[in-house]
């Protein structure tokens, strides 16, 4: 346990005037301004974004800024900051069947209807520095533009396969969520409410444990059936005016992965989901979510616990979100003195007593 | 006439903030309000659907700002609730929902409404444009020839 302490003041103020020359860098190079961030850092403020649970570019921006590039601090900022947010309300459930898709691709069908479209994607790179990018000033080629292209609502991939029943369907409803940020996380936890924490989730912490099943530990051999970015209208029902109105349009990453198949003598085989949706570009991200999704489902689809990690939902929610990991983590580098004191006298005393004499006085 | 105000409400609040200030600005209408609400920052939670189409779950936040006003001439109210955290942008979107519920309807939808529906519709047709050239076909190699 750690204990408050006094003084040091003048330190502490002087640790900040420090970070903050520090936070700036050489004078000779121009500031980074915050719309610099946010428009040529935006896969890091996308996951600012998803993990500091907040949709707000510029906000994202800013704590990355502040935080010296340091991500998880800049996640924590805006977790902080959203605390002092009145809430107005819930938007209506996402149609993400209607995104505006700027990426669309699909692993388990080649021909799939409204094609594979690869969008603004590191796949296919050579992963070869780019030393053009040194040199500042480089003209950017403009991207290309496909002729006669308009926006049109691209199908789900899992709902060919629904036709059909060769997939498990999810029951639709319109029950109230349970809300992570307005009780403490209760075990066992609902799907919902999995998947509001996976969402918030360290993509590490995430990309790990997914990692973990496609390596044996739970292996429930996922496709992704279909990863989908793009943005999508927020709908919100105001209730002064008595019906909805679109707010605005966020960016979406959203992960479907169609998994082995579970059937018995009643029921035929049927394919199995996985399901990862995430703010921002984030397609690392979302397919974990969607691995592990899958993987904490092992109970209502009648599968073993095979005590991998990522089938374990206590252990799984309780370490995923990286401000409480960071927070607990961090805070044993404070004072503990009067802790560590007593730790130092029973040592001694054990000591004394092995010895058989009692131990010198400081 | 909820149905055509949830269009124009929907449309103000997804506009960029800097073309709606530039479209209101030129049209010179300075109209006197009392704020029934003056702007407030806050947040909605945004909803999402397990694999898409299944129960809705909470995926996270999003800013949002709102403001309400009444017109000094006609009573007629005002109601804005914009992405994002622009105070002015939803006092802007609010005077043009009173507005647009008074004679000067037409002259707003020519001068406002319908330039920022054009430059919406022009940004989808683009990102769409773009899309449709990374589209690919893959072909399936053979395996194990002999």
């Amino acid at each position: 346990m750690y204990v408050a302490v006094k003084g040091g003041e003048r330190a502490i103020d002087a640790a900040h005037d420090w970070l903050a020359e520090q936070r700036r860098g050489d004078t000779d190079v121009p500031e980074l301004g915050v719309a610099q961030i946010r428009e040529q850092m935006t896969l890091a403020v996308n996951r600012v974004m998803a993990e500091g649970s907040l949709y707000d570019p510029d906000l994202a921006a800013l704590a990355i800024k502040q935080s010296r590039g340091d991500l998880i601090e800049a996640i924590f900022l805006i977790r902080a900051y959203r605390t002092t947010l009145p809430r107005f309300g819930a938007s209506r459930p996402l149609d993400t069947g209607a995104m505006d898709c700027i990426r669309r691709v699909s692993a388990t069908f080649k021909d799939a209807p409204g094609g594979q479209v690869l969008g603004p994607t590191f796949d296919y790179t050579h992963r070869l520095l780019d030393f053009k990018l040194a040199a500042e000033g480089e003209d950017v080629p403009a991207a290309a533009e496909a002729r006669d292209a308009a926006p049109a609502r691209v199908p789900h991939i899992t709902g060919f396969l629904g036709r059909d029943g060769l997939i498990e369907q999810d029951a639709a409803g319109d029950e109230t969520p349970p809300d992570l940020t307005r009780a403490p996380l209760e075990l066992p936890a609902t799907r919902a409410l999995r998947l509001q924490a996976l969402a918030r989730g360290d993509e590490g912490f995430l990309l790990g444990l997914a990692y973990s099943t496609q390596r044996g530990y739970a292996r429930n051999h996922a496709f992704v059936g279909e990863l989908r970015i793009g943005a999508v209208t927020v709908e919100m029902d105001i209730p002064e005016l008595g019906f909805a109105v679109e707010i605005g349009e966020i960016t979406l990453t959203e992960c479907e992965t169609v998994n082995q198949f579970t059937g018995s003598k009643t029921e035929p085989a049927q394919f199995t989901r996985g399901y990862g949706l995430s703010f921002g570009q984030t397609e690392r991200k979302a397919i974990a979510v969607a691995l592990v999704d899958r993987a904490l489902r092992w109970k209502e689809l009648g599968e073993d616990d095979q005590g991998a990690p990522a089938q374990d939902e206590e252990f799984v929610l309780s370490h995923a979100d990286n401000i409480q990991a960071t927070g607990f983590l961090e805070h044993i580098k404070l004072p503990h003195y009067v802790d560590f004191q007593s730790e130092l006298e029973l040592v001694r005393k054990l000591r004394a007593g092995a010895d058989g004499a009692p131990e010198a006085a400081e | 006439m909820s149905d055509t105000r949830k269009t124009w409400m929907s449309l103000l609040a997804k506009a960029p903030p800097t073309a709606l200030g530039r479209l209101w600005d030129s049209t010179g209408l300075a109209p006197d309000f009392n704020w029934l609400r003056a702007p407030e920052i806050g947040s909605t939670m945004v909803q999402g659907r397990m694999g898409g189409s299944g129960a809705p779950f909470n995926l996270g936040e999003m800013t949002v700002t709102r403001c309400a006003l009444r017109l000094t001439d006609d009573g007629t109210v005002g109601h804005a609730y914009v992405q994002g955290r622009d105070k002015t942008h939803a006092r802007t979107a609010a005077l043009i929902d009173a507005l647009m519920q008074t004679p000067l309807e037409s002259r707003l939808r020519t001068e406002v409404l319908d330039p920022l529906k054009a430059a919406l519709d022009e940004r989808r047709r683009t990102r769409a444009a773009k899309a449709a050239a990374t589209k690919v076909d893959f072909f399936t190699m053979v395996r194990g020839e002999d």
